[in-house]
């Protein structure tokens, strides 16, 4: 049994070292026994750079082999990897290094700004200074990197990848066990701070293994790589592919974006498994021109993150007739924790599948607001329990004494989702409380979305709610309060896109001089929606969000 | 060619900037440097001007450098027209 991820990897150059192990969108690869042997220097590399156990280390890379090789390198050291995604704005990106205090940063040059403030020097190769406090490495670009020595934070010269692999560092024993942070996933918080999700070797193996268990994987797989490595969906695609000697095909972000490439992508590659948000498997739909593609080597379609519109999985499978078809579940706190086979879908079904039964690594119950357990049928909070779950957020003791529920001796963590549970189907998945929602797969916090509003000087309120959309699941509509002579919406867009993610960019800005308010003087959020429906006759859709993310 | 920036103009007022004055979006605005496009948006416009004028764009025409504002798609599908007709 595997101590740690790594140990997937370096079982797998023993059993299978000239099998292809990871193929990068240019088509060019490295075998197992090469990954392994790239990932054992560069983790030596930064072992030699005071990088240990207990620490975290930033990765702001696109997708590439690089990155992929950094992620095993930085647990082999015994720290734990911080994916960010390196097109966020800088300011979140950095936010998010600062709050989890990384000692070290893997960055591409077009996320410098999101290094954290006050350092003395570098970067980019014949570029402008750029400033880093506590980063002990930078890499820029895959290719080379930017050394600053750990202790004094001063500077040293630039070396290539090449070269850190090649300077290596005396051999490291593998320094990670179960019970080690491997990674730390940020999510959206409500208070406008992402939140770190922190996730054990512990967490990750229990799930990765009973992937092997449902999916019968082999050393004959081609995975998908589509996920950012920032999202849960990409701890599938990568160690499960690892362990079993399969291909893993990376997706970088640019051929994620294009429907008509990526509908080419499956089939040249012969894609055995994919995994993605329906949202990317609608566009690939809508977009891709599927028919013109042999996809016939595809045998399992796992989807996540959020509902599936019956409507476009129906359609989806008259193009894609033969795989197996399964949904998901499970937020990144606890990894995939429910999961349904999703048959051929019948052309009079209209409403989501169920998120379905319980994987073998979880524990389920559901409860209401007091705490009883709902009887079969009856809606309430689905609570979960087992090896997956998370171990807290990253220093936020107020967040992790809510997130959790000690009941009957056991550690239960609270979804925060509604759902129902009946003996045929499993769970159903039906709504939220709070205001969290989901876009894309991506979870957002639309507190978050109004805090980054509130930036703008011109903004003296800000309220965003969310509306259902039958083509998209979620419309996020912001309402604002400014002068007269506030912004323009062309203006308000530009800000978000400077201080959100893209996908927490409102569809729609509604600008008043002054929003409603309730006779205790809070923003009146009913009567917002109220005239949002008015405005715009709303068109009937069950749940906005799902899972993952 | 006025033409046709005016249906791409409403046809992104409409979809992404609602409620916006036309004379906010200008054939100069940056469109997905921005951020007034994302990448989900960028395919509705760019298949929405392919229909329109029967034109097909690769993935190299459409990247924010080179398809970023009412002027850059005029001069685009422009380009694309002489091929057609020469």
């Amino acid at each position: 049994m595997a101590e740690n991820l790594v140990e997937y990897l370096k079982n797998s150059a023993e059993r299978w070292p000239d099998r292809t192990a990871v193929v990068d969108p240019s088509g060019s690869s490295l075998t197992f026994s090469q990954l392994w042997q790239q990932v054992d220097a560069l983790a030596r590399f930064l072992a030699a750079q005071g990088v240990g156990h207990g620490d975290r280390v930033g990765v702001a890379l696109p997708k590439t082999m690089a990155s992929v090789t950094a992620l095993f390198a930085i647990m082999q050291a015994g720290a734990a990897y911080v994916p960010i995604d390196f097109t966020t704005p800088a300011e979140r990106g950095k936010r998010i290094l600062t709050d989890c205090n990384v000692r070290v940063v893997f960055v591409d040059p077009r996320a410098s700004g999101v290094l954290p403030d006050g350092a003395t020097g570098i970067l980019a190769s014949g570029a402008e200074e750029s400033p880093i406090k506590r980063s002990g490495l930078v890499v820029q670009d895959p290719i080379s990197f930017v050394v600053q020595d750990p202790i004094s934070f001063v500077v040293q010269d630039p070396i290539s990848f090449e070269q850190a692999i090649a300077t290596a560092g005396p051999a490291i024993e593998a320094r990670a066990g179960r019970d080690d942070l491997a990674y730390i996933l940020y999510t959206s918080g409500s208070t406008g701070v992402p939140k770190g999700v922190m996730l054990s070797h512990e967490n990750a193996l229990s799930f990765v293994d009973w992937c092997s268990t449902v999916f019968h994987p082999t050393e004959e797989d081609r995975f998908s790589s589509h996920a950012p490595f920032h999202f849960d969906l990409s701890v599938l695609d990568v160690y499960v592919s690892i362990k079993h000697g399969a291909e893993l095909h990376l997706i970088s972000e640019e051929l994620g974006k294009n429907p008509k490439e990526l509908a080419r992508f499956v089939a040249d590659r012969r894609l055995t498994i994919w995994y993605s948000t329906p949202s990317i498997l609608t566009l690939l739909l809508q977009f891709g021109g599927l028919d013109a593609y042999d996809s016939s080597s595809l045998r399992i379609v796992l989807f996540a993150g959020e509902v599936f519109p019956v409507k476009h999985l129906r359609e989806l499978q008259r193009h894609w007739p033969l795989p197996d078809y399964y949904n998901l579940y499970g937020p990144t706190e606890t990894n995939v924790c429910t999961f349904a086979r999703v048959p051929r879908v019948p052309d009079d079904r209209d409403h989501p599948y169920p998120i379905g039964f319980l994987c073998g690594h979880c524990d389920g119950v559901v409860l209401d607001d007091e705490g009883r357990e709902v009887a079969e049928g009856g809606e309430g909070l689905l609570y979960i329990a087992g090896s997956s779950v998370f171990e807290g957020y990253w220093n936020r003791p107020v967040e992790n004494a809510a997130a959790f529920l000690d009941r009957q001796g056991t550690r239960w963590y609270n979804t925060g989702d509604l759902v129902r549970w009946n003996p045929a189907e499993g769970y159903t998945y039906s709504g939220r409380k709070d205001r969290m929602v989901k876009r894309r797969g991506f979870r957002i916090e639309l507190g978050e979305i109004e805090r980054a509003l509130y930036r703008d000087s011109r903004v003296s309120q800000a309220a965003v709610i969310s509306v259902p959309d039958p083509d998209t699941g979620v419309r996020i509509v912001a309402f604002l309060g400014c002068p007269a002579d506030g912004p323009t919406i062309v203006e308000l867009k530009t800000f978000c896109a400077k201080h959100l993610p893209a996908y927490m960019s409102p569809d729609r800005f509604v600008v008043k001089n002054e929003l409603p308010r309730t006779s205790t003087d809070k923003v009146d959020y009913q009567t917002l929606k109220r005239s949002l429906a008015e405005a715009e006759p709303a068109t009937p859709l069950p749940a906005t969000a799902e899972a993952g993310g | 060619m006025d033409d046709l920036k005016n249906r791409v103009r409403l046809f992104i007022l409409e979809r992404y900037l609602a409620g916006e004055r036309p004379e906010n979006l200008t054939d100069r605005t940056p469109l997905q440097t921005s951020g007034i496009l994302d990448s989900l948006a960028v395919l509705a416009v760019v298949t929405f001007v392919e229909k329109e004028c029967g034109v097909q764009f690769t993935a190299l025409d459409t990247t924010p450098d080179q398809f970023d504002s009412l002027d850059d798609i005029a001069r685009l599908v422009a380009g694309k027209a002489r091929v057609v007709g020469a």
